[in-house]
């Protein structure tokens, strides 16, 4: 059984595709990086999947309802929002809101994060990667089948950026599944099981990061060059210089 | 934290107490209560019934309405300068009043006054939102608010300027101010269900405006209906500052001192700043009203200046606060 | 007579020559307005203010109706060319001060507080207008009809209620009407003096005999509203008697007597 499927998702912003149907399925057990140069369509390709922008063709989440979509998917957006000065605790149990709470949720949301400590001080007095840090345990804490998160680990330090990366792997591993938009192809590289390429709202290439990150395909994409190595450690890839 | 709504519940039922023994003819404290459980006791039963009662539910019904009415637009625009007098809702909605006054409408069909203030009410959201955009910034709003507000004003004036009654062109200050004094259970019969019915509205959208301290993607993904949150919210505040400005004029500044002042002391939480609100909201008006009949009982001091005088200075904070957050 | 000619020293108004009386005299207040209109001499009465024509205020407007209304303006009176402006104390400061500069005499009436002064009045203006004669004869009919309007017995309470609870209060023309008809007024016992608010529940409390409102105006008003209030409702049925006020409350001249009447009706009523 699939947790998300796309079939010739178009996505326009007047006349023009931002998101040219794109089809791919995402299966329990998969970490998706989404990779994509500026302006390639990630974030409006998730919008579109969840049904937050119109769309042409299908996306399987889009077509529930509202309060069943919310079981489906969580969704953290790249804009991070904390409106009111409310504490770590009381926004993580946000992503409760709607389903029975008995506190477990948000307790693991919170030990996954490493923000236990933080449970009582307030989202908006935290710096910009602890507050992503609460962000992302919101989404966990709505303990869905599928993640999709918009740029979860720009602007974190390394240490949070590997440790973001490794709890959405854990999830996979759990056998739920995680679409995240990613800048750092390093990251993406050596955390995600499986990359999708979008450039100009298409998508060019759909598979294991060896596949995607191929000469070719970085050229077309990014106009990069990269050095790629397997390690002991694992994948390690490093973009190195500009083609244009 | 834990104490907050009960306390607040103590403080509006002494409040409310205060404002029915509280008045120009002064009358000893049994004897009023006396009249007005027991209805016994001659004219003083008529100064408790007709006069102090309305004039109590009232103040409480339209303070829980404006307090209420500007927790619910804060949390919606995530922006805490909204607030029904300074972005123009409740300018409108005494158009709206004042409309169906002077065209006769009100008279020949007494629903015609709450239901024309609702609907200038409303309008005026629409608009707000309209202009504004979905996340309300602090200048878009302000700017749309004084336009809203200057326009609805001027219309009134002229309004009330071009009418038959002498009478009318006096009362220009009254529907900018609004004011308690004399009302009569024929306005708590026309309003209190509208304003109940804007009350219940806005307290069900606690968890849709809990959902959207995060942005409304991220709202819509936890599976909140955000068509379904517009509407309500703008029904539910057309409904409750509507029926509150046609009988007590249009109060400023309640719905925005009110929050702010709340805020800290239920951890910022939208959800559980609206009940909160709406009782601090009605605390406001009833120690307004009561304030006016103390400081100058013979004159129909009107309750807009006081809640200005305690609410500007708050006003001016938060654009301090806004300005040092945005630069 | 005495009194008129030095309110009009005092104000530093140079008496027209009684000699040669003013051709055109234009009034701009209501109530200079009525008593121009019993006075003047066939013609010499231009224009009068617009108030005058409106039967809620006026007590001649069926008369006042055979004249051009003014504004009270002073550019629209200067282009009457009137030899003679009647005004009073209360009138626009602007306006008067404009119309002398430019020439015009311009003679202010203080308003009538109390019946005593109502023949003052008369004579006054009729010496303005030069019609000291017929002025005389009213003053003296008024006198007569005051005389015999004038209640000898026990005092009953009423009290004056206007739209915003305006009420009449120690030392006004209304308050000095119902003492006359034979009322104490609530307004003037509660302390207030000329004019101001009254409470609606002080009203409710003081239960006066009769309660004296006006009638209302076309056009709705929050004001008037006021007179609608349940409680007023049910005063007044409990008094059993209210009465409304008319143009004839509004000035200090002779129709100030049917007002009288009307009261003293009320009072007799009470009996």
């Amino acid at each position: 059984m699939s947790l998300l499927s796309l079939d010739k998702l178009t996505v326009r912003r007047g006349v023009c595709p931002v998101v040219d149907g794109v089809s791919f399925t995402v299966q329990p057990g998969e970490f998706v990086g989404l990779i994509g140069p500026n302006g390639a369509g990630k974030t409006s390709l998730l919008r579109g999947a969840l049904g937050l922008l119109p769309h042409e063709g299908r996306s399987s989440l889009s077509a529930l309802p509202a309060a069943a979509r919310a079981r489906a998917a969580a969704f953290m957006p790249q804009g991070r929002e904390i409106a009111w000065p409310v504490t770590v605790e009381t926004l993580v149990a946000l992503g409760r809101s709607g389903q029975p709470e008995d506190g477990t949720a948000v307790e693991e949301a919170l030990r996954r994060m490493a923000l236990q400590g933080y449970r009582g001080r307030k989202a908006t007095a935290l710096s910009g990667g602890e507050q992503a840090r609460v962000l992302i345990a919101r989404v966990l804490a709505q303990e869905t089948p599928l993640v999709l998160a918009d740029e979860p680990v720009a602007g974190l330090d390394p240490e949070a950026q590997i440790r973001t990366m490794q709890v959405f792997a854990g999830l996979a591993a759990e056998g739920r599944s995680v679409i995240a938009s990613i800048h750092d192809l390093g990251l993406a590289a050596r955390h995600c099981s499986r990359l999708l390429l979008l450039h100009r709202g298409q998508l060019i290439a759909d598979g294991t990061p060896a596949e995607v990150l191929t000469d070719q395909l970085l050229a077309d994409a990014f106009g990069i060059k990269g050095f790629h190595a397997m390690t002991p450690e694992g994948p390690v890839f490093q973009p190195t210089e500009v083609l244009r | 934290m834990k104490y907050t709504l009960p306390v607040l519940a103590l403080l509006v039922a002494l409040l409310f107490a205060a404002s029915l023994l509280i008045g120009p003819a002064g009358l000893g404290l049994g004897e009023s209560l006396h009249a007005l459980i027991t209805g016994q006791g001659g004219p003083v039963v008529l100064v408790m019934q007709e006069i102090r009662l309305p004039r109590a539910i009232l103040g409480l019904l339209a303070g829980a309405a404006f307090g209420l009415a500007g927790a619910a637009m804060q949390g919606y625009l995530r922006n805490p300068l909204a607030e029904p007098g300074l972005i123009g809702v409740s300018s409108a909605a005494a158009l709206g009043a004042v409309l169906s006054l002077q065209t006769g409408l009100a008279a020949a069909f007494a629903l015609a006054l709450p239901l024309s203030a609702l609907a200038g009410a409303g309008l005026s959201v629409l608009l707000i939102l309209l202009l504004a955009g979905p996340r309300g910034g602090a200048l878009a709003l302000i700017l749309a608010g004084i336009a809203i507000s200057a326009l609805a004003a001027a219309l009134t004036s002229l309004a009330l300027n071009l009418s038959s009654n002498p009478f009318a062109a006096m009362e220009i200050v009254y529907w900018m101010m609004g004011s308690l004094a004399d009302r009569s259970m024929t306005h708590v019969w026309l309003a209190a269900p509208f304003i109940a019915l804007g009350l219940a509205a806005l307290l069900s959208i606690g968890r849709g405006l809990d959902a959207l301290t995060l942005g409304e993607d991220a709202a819509q993904s936890m599976g909140i209906n955000m068509a379904r949150l517009r509407w309500t919210l703008i029904l539910g505040t057309a409904a409750a500052i509507g029926a509150s400005v046609a009988v007590a004029g249009a109060v400023g500044f309640v719905g925005l001192v009110v929050p702010h002042i709340l805020r800290p002391l239920v951890a910022a939480r939208p959800s559980h700043l609206l009940p909160a609100a709406a009782l601090g909201g009605a605390a406001m008006l009833l120690a307004a009203d009561i304030a006016t009949r103390l400081i100058a009982p013979d004159q129909d001091l009107k309750l807009g200046v006081l809640t200005a005088i305690v609410g500007a200075p708050f006003f001016l904070h938060l654009i301090w606060r806004m300005r040092r957050v945005e630069a | 007579m005495r009194r008129g000619a030095l309110t009009a020293l005092a104000l530093g108004v140079a008496l027209p020559a009684a000699a040669e009386p003013p051709a055109r005299v234009v009034s701009m207040n209501l109530c200079t307005d009525q008593i121009a209109l019993m006075l003047a001499a066939p013609g010499q009465l231009i224009s009068v203010s617009r108030l005058a024509v409106d039967p809620l205020s006026s007590s001649m407007a069926a008369e006042a109706a055979a004249y051009p209304p003014n504004r009270g303006q002073a550019e629209q009176i200067f282009l009457m060319k009137p030899d003679l402006v009647l005004a009073s104390t209360y009138s626009s400061i602007s306006s008067v001060a404009l119309l002398r500069d430019l020439g015009v005499t311009v003679v202010q009436v203080e308003p009538v507080n109390a019946l005593s002064q109502v023949e003052a009045q008369i004579l006054t203006i009729g010496q303005a207008l030069g019609r000291e004669t017929q002025a005389e004869a009213l003053a003296a009919e008024f006198r007569e009809g005051l005389k015999g309007l004038t209640w000898q017995g026990e005092l009953a309470t009423a009290a004056m209620y206007y739209p915003n609870g305006y009420t009449s209060g120690a030392g006004s023309l209304a308050d000095d009407v119902l003492r006359t008809a034979g009322f104490h007024n609530i307004g003037a016992e509660l302390g207030l003096t000329g004019g101001g608010t009254l409470p609606l529940e002080r009203l409710v409390m003081a239960q006066p005999d009769v309660i004296v409102t006006s009638t209302p105006y076309p056009g709705g008003s929050r004001s008037e509203e006021l007179l609608n209030h349940p409680a007023l409702a049910e005063l007044r049925q409990e008094a059993g008697l209210a009465t409304t006020t008319d143009a004839d409350w509004v000035c200090g001249t002779p129709h100030i007597l049917r007002a009288l009447r009307s009261m003293r009706d009320a009072r007799e009523a009470l009996e």
